[in-house]
């Protein structure tokens, strides 16, 4: 039983299918003359729109990348780089992917200033803050939509409202989780920079795409013959386009969100019953993510335990799960020390049944006895 | 409140007399094939301005992301049709506003009263409607001249219309109002261009390219029919007609020095295109020359490659610089199909140096020891038709 499609997905069938017969009859370069080539560039070319048609936003650029890393690293560098004689002043949050706060944290060795919003308990960031932050100079913010740890979804209209009214800077969002399952395409006003990444969506892991605005000029962070507008050399791989842009059509007409919604309100009244758990974000979050902390044990003990009952679970994120001290996520929602090591997250996907929640909470009542009955203390 | 109606400003035609109801049913005819797609849509012309209808609001959105490519057109506005009643005009106009971003906006409201019998006169109107267009929403501000947003208010005797857009057009004629006839395709970037800028004149025109395969591809042919469907998009059918040029173009290779060959190659791709002109009741050639820009366009080469026709050749782009060219292209859609890097039939036989003054007399001397007239026809009478249309290319459904 598989509780952890934030960390990662199976792709789907129907995806290999396309990765497979793309592999099979447009393994032409599409960068080629010949009519192989052309074919093959045709293929990318509609895989590109309709990835873009997809996400919507107004968002008619797009570049296909190795992933939601490459993503969010070519969206902030690229754009910073490109555009840093408008100002050196960069905006995010305290609860970014790594891929993002790295990527800032190199730009400050770099003389770029960088501000973190802080989020309250629930992992939300506050307007009036990012109001207040946004300065003259600001050239560019990056707000993730939901949070890959614990499941917080921002208020990514309200931002772009705030940001497109009060500055100058452009709005980066890392939506890698939310991709397909939350709709972008229903805001008024959105960001201008979009990050997906295809592995998280039952498709195909090292590709993803970085859509944005047609006035955006980003700069090449990967140099070489020039593909992708040059934004991104390297022979591009038509058969990982063709896979990300038909797993994206796949969720967003196939996804049931109200079923998630079911489930991860059952289960957010289950974990709120037990004294010995806090479900963390449980009303700004996502419905397919659910964090919960422990106390007493630690995250890694409450997998083991899990793991032996058929139930895979993750600590906090799989990116810093190899770190053992507390994650920034979980420190910047300054929960209960007691429960800071603790911290198991249970995500969803399309598959899960009924009967699988029911076991998970069946193992979860086993380990919940066994804390009562001191293990671990 | 969704929008019901486009109502449609005539261009330079509006200026015409006699000719007027012609140009306007040319312009109806270009209108309705260029929203063809779109179910519900019907039209009604005026002799100053053209109505569309269409039940379903996100049709009328599509017309108004199409009008603004088509020739003839110098303004329109999306418009709700409302009974002309000093009260239902209240009511409407705020229904009209609420769908824009008014925050800060400066505003101004224009009236025509066409029907006298209106009980307030123009100036009252436009007060009353201010005043209470400005009580809902207080953050807009009044101002005169260049308003960001015009509430445009007309009265006639059976309705009022109202609009607070209006798009601006393409201006022109409308296309196939002023004629037909034959652009000289390359698959260049100046080529289409030339053919846009006599379609704004209301010229409608077939198209001709002349391809050497096998040493040209099909890619190359493709990225023409490309540039036909492109170009199709500002209000005209356009046929393309292909010649078959490998043989003739050896024949000159062989029997003209190379220096004069490609003068002489555009003398026969003139009397080709003179050939294919007069099938087509064509009046004129279009081609892309610009003065100057290369060999073949000097006033020296020009005056050599003219010799062979009496037709008029329209050369719109002769006075222009590359500059303004490409932005033209990239404006219209062209460029980025022009720069796909395949060769046309000009760059396989390429001479070492061209004769940027060659003397006529030299030309056809050297001319006249081949029968090229006799090859002349028989290539255009090889020519490919076709009606490059909608786009006829796999649709990855099933990997998509």
């Amino acid at each position: 039983m598989y509780f952890d499609h934030s960390a990662t997905t199976k792709p789907d069938e129907r995806v290999l299918r396309t990765f497979v017969d793309a592999s099979e009859s447009y393994f032409a370069n599409p960068a080629s003359l010949h009519a192989e080539g052309k074919r093959t560039e045709k293929l990318l070319e509609r895989a590109r729109t309709q990835l873009l048609e997809t996400i919507g936003l107004g968002l008619t650029e797009g570049v296909f990348t190795s992933g939601g890393t490459e993503s969010n690293n070519l969206a902030i560098l690229g754009y910073v780089y490109a555009n840093q004689h408008k100002g050196r002043h960069l905006l995010t949050t305290r609860i970014e992917h790594p891929s993002v706060l790295n990527v800032f944290r190199e730009l400050e060795k770099q003389n770029f200033i960088v501000d973190y919003l802080a989020v309250d308990e629930e992992g939300r960031i506050s307007l009036d803050e990012l109001q207040a932050k946004l300065q003259k100079d600001t050239i560019l913010v990056s707000i993730m939509h939901v949070n890959n740890e614990i499941g917080t979804i921002q208020p990514i209209e309200e931002c772009a409202k705030i940001i497109h009214s009060s500055s100058r800077a452009v709005f980066h969002s890392d939506c890698v989780q939310s991709f397909g399952k939350l709709s972008l395409t229903d805001f008024a006003d959105g960001p201008d920079l979009v990050s997906l990444s295809a592995h998280k969506i039952y498709g195909i892991k090292n590709s993803g795409f970085l859509a944005y605005r047609h006035t955006i000029r980003l700069q090449p962070i990967v140099f070489g013959g020039g593909q992708e507008h040059t934004l991104r050399s390297g022979t591009v791989s038509v058969p990982h386009a063709a896979a990300l842009a038909k797993a994206a059509r796949l969720l967003v007409e196939e996804v049931d969100m109200e079923q998630f919604r079911q489930w991860r309100n059952e289960l957010v009244e289950f974990f709120s019953e037990l004294d010995e758990c806090k479900v963390l974000a449980p009303n700004a979050s996502a419905p397919y993510i659910l964090s919960v902390a422990f106390a007493r044990i630690t995250g890694e003990i409450a997998i083991n335990f899990l793991q032996q009952q058929g139930m895979i679970v993750s600590t906090s994120s799989a990116c810093s799960s190899k770190n053992s001290d507390v994650s920034h996520v979980i420190e910047a929602i300054h929960i209960p020390q007691e429960f800071q090591k603790g911290v198991i997250r249970i995500s969803l996907g399309k598959h899960q049944t009924n009967e699988e929640i029911e076991q998970l909470k069946v193992a979860v009542r086993q380990l919940v006895e066994l804390i009562r009955k001191g293990v671990g203390k | 409140m969704n929008w019901n109606t486009i109502l449609i400003r005539y261009g330079e035609m509006s200026l015409k007399g006699k000719n007027k109801s012609k140009f306007i049913r040319k312009l109806k005819a270009n209108i309705k094939a260029a929203l063809s797609d779109l179910g519900t849509v019907t039209m009604r012309a005026e002799r100053d301005r053209m109505f569309i209808y269409a039940e379903k609001p996100e049709e009328l959105d599509r017309a108004v992301e199409i009008l603004p490519s088509i020739f003839g057109i110098q303004s329109f506005s999306p418009i709700v049709i409302c009974e002309p009643t000093l009260e239902v005009i209240k009511e409407t106009s705020l229904k009209v506003l609420g769908k824009t971003e008014t925050a800060g906006k400066t505003f101004k409201v224009d009236v025509k009263r066409a029907d006298k019998r209106f009980p307030l006169n123009t100036g009252e109107l436009q007060q009353e409607l201010g005043g209470h267009v400005l009580r809902t929403f207080p953050d807009l501000i009044v101002q005169m001249k260049k308003p960001e947003i015009l509430l445009y208010v007309e009265i006639q005797h059976e309705a009022a219309y109202i609009s607070s857009h209006t798009y601006k057009g393409a201006g022109g004629m409308p296309v196939g109002s002023n004629g037909h006839s034959l652009l000289l395709l390359s698959g260049g970037i100046d080529s289409p261009v030339a053919g846009y800028m006599m379609m704004k004149r209301g010229v409608s025109f077939d198209a001709i390219h002349f391809a050497s395969p096998p040493f040209t591809s099909d890619l190359a042919k493709e990225k023409v029919e490309d540039i036909v469907r492109q170009l199709t998009k500002f209000g005209a059918v356009i046929r393309l007609h292909v010649i078959p040029f490998t043989e003739l173009q050896q024949a000159i290779v062989k029997q003209v020095p190379s220096n004069l060959s490609m003068t002489t190659t555009r003398r026969m791709m003139m009397k080709v295109a003179e050939q294919v002109r007069k099938d087509t009741n064509s009046l004129g050639l279009i081609t892309g020359d610009s003065l100057g820009q290369v060999a073949s366009q000097t006033l020296e080469s020009l005056t050599a490659i003219n010799e062979v026709t009496n037709t008029p050749i329209l050369r719109p782009l002769i006075a222009m610089d590359k500059l303004e060219i490409i932005q033209i292209a990239e404006k219209i859609g062209t460029y980025d199909i022009s720069i796909r890097p395949y060769d046309d039939c000009c760059t396989v036989f390429t001479p070492p140096s061209n004769k940027t003054k060659p003397q006529v007399e030299k030309v056809a001397y050297y001319e006249s020891f081949q029968e090229f007239d006799d090859m002349v026809a028989e290539v255009a009478s090889q020519r490919v038709t076709t009606i490059p249309s909608k786009q006829t290319e796999e649709d990855f459904e099933d990997l998509l």
